[in-house]
């Protein structure tokens, strides 16, 4: 039975994109038919820098087993900055809680921007994998 | 010595009206306590103390006055909150007058109390030496033994931008070594550190006291009481304990001083500081910040550098 489990376990990674350009990055990506896995759950939000760590922990103790946060390049964030400022808040939280003990892969961040479809959907494989080789989240998530 | 030229001045300070009120540390009936005191007439000064349990970070008290003058004793970590708070804008009517008094390092009393066997009734300080007496022991013990771990590691004790200085400047000490649990816990893999900090945060009893304590936790509604959203569950379980100290911690990114007064204030033993300690480590390392130098440096999280590590970025 737990085998079984196992083998049909398929890992679930949210993923805040930026309006601008991440958002509009998948969106092409599937306009132009571009395939990538079906794990991921998105969030759009305004901006990368709009994402409080708050919502990344959240989201690994309500059951996510991976987090990507993506955004427009640097220099290209629609509100001149947003992108730098939220850059800081993920390299900080990146590494408290890799110190914690929550494997690195578990929170990603990438840049991707409206003209690119098929890095988005690489990005996504690539978080997919990752995650997929750590397993199911099981020290932070709520029972 | 210390303790007459600081009452002096208080009284000084008092008399001449430019404050309206001096926050200090007093006696207490514990040993190896001091109490936060409230001097507001000059002829109150004489309960002010200075020695090597004076623990508290006073500057936590300074949100409740913010409408007088007030003068706060303090260390150099305390000086260092200020200063932190200052750029937060948290003294929009009154700048605190700070009396500082370079910081000999102050002794952990768990560590004493561990150290002997049975309950302390005395505790006197001569020196560098601790006499320690109970019921039936009387033990001699070297000061410098029972350090807080904070403190073993500060580097900047005498207070910056104090307006008033008692006695001499101490030598900055170079950083001699990082926060022990922190390099401790940075040679292991991820599954004993999550282990170490599962046990450890699982005494919590969510009382809050670090938060209490804490000069830089001063929102007027935490994120733990906030109820809509609501960010997490009022519950002891595993990951909710997480999920409050990770956070806790973050929210000190780029601010916390390193005073310790989160685990000096825990009833329940919980190494706190090597998570706030981390943070301060990585911030120093990727924004070269050190909480509470510049009283113009904005904090790490408040601005950006185009330039700014991005390795970690697919």
């Amino acid at each position: 039975m737990e085998n079984e489990s196992i083998t049909t376990w398929e890992p679930k990674i949210l993923a805040f994109l930026c309006n601008w350009c991440s958002y509009a990055g998948a969106d092409l990506a599937g306009t132009s038919r571009i395939q990538y896995p079906p794990n991921i759950r998105v969030i759009r939000v305004p901006c990368s820098g709009r994402i409080n760590p708050l919502f990344i922990l959240k989201a690994l103790q309500s059951g996510m087993d991976g987090v990507l946060v993506s955004g427009c390049h640097p220099g290209d964030c629609h509100y001149l900055s947003g992108n730098y400022v939220g850059r800081r808040k993920s390299a900080t939280l990146k590494q408290f809680l890799e110190y914690l003990g929550v494997e690195k892969s578990r929170v990603q961040f990438s840049w991707v921007s409206a003209a690119e479809g098929v890095k988005f959907s690489q990005v996504i494989q690539e978080v997919t994998e990752d995650v997929r080789k750590l397993g199911p989240l099981k020290n932070f998530v709520k029972r | 010595m210390i303790q007459q030229k600081l009452r002096e001045k208080a009284k000084e300070l008092l008399s001449s009206k430019t404050v309206d009120l001096i926050i200090g540390y007093g006696s207490w009936t514990l040993p190896l306590r001091t109490t936060p005191v409230f001097i507001r007439a000059p002829e109150g000064v004489e309960s002010l103390v200075w020695n090597s349990f004076c623990e508290n970070n006073l500057t936590t008290y300074l949100h409740k006055f913010s409408r007088l003058k007030v003068g706060v004793v303090v260390k150099g970590c305390d000086a260092r909150s200020v200063t932190a708070l200052g750029l937060e804008k948290r003294f929009p009517n009154h700048r605190p007058l700070l009396i500082g008094i370079p910081c000999q390092r102050m002794v952990d009393r768990k560590k004493v109390k561990k150290a002997v066997k049975g309950e302390i009734l005395q505790a006197v300080e001569q020196g560098e030496l601790l006499l320690v007496k109970g019921e039936d022991f009387n033990v001699t013990l070297k000061r410098e033994d029972f350090l807080y771990s904070v403190c073993q590691v500060c580097t900047h004790r005498t207070p910056l931008h104090a307006d008033v200085l008692i006695g001499d400047p101490v030598e900055e000490s170079p950083l001699v070594d990082l926060h022990p649990d922190v390099k401790a816990l940075e040679g292991k893999s991820p599954e004993e550190r999550w282990e170490f900090f599962q046990k450890e945060i699982s005494r919590c009893i969510r009382c809050y006291a670090c938060r209490e304590a804490c000069p830089m936790c001063y929102c007027s509604e935490c994120f733990v009481d906030s109820s809509r959203p609501r960010w997490i569950e009022k519950s002891l379980s595993p990951s909710d304990l997480a999920f409050y100290h990770i956070v806790r911690a973050y929210h000190q990114t780029g601010r916390c001083t390193g005073c310790g007064a989160c685990e000096r204030a825990c009833p329940m033993d919980i190494r706190l500081t090597h998570l706030t300690q981390k943070l301060n480590q990585e911030v120093k390392g990727l924004y070269g910040f050190e909480t509470g130098i510049q009283p113009e440096t904005l904090p790490p999280l408040s601005t950006f550098n185009p330039e700014d590590e991005q390795e970690f970025i697919k």
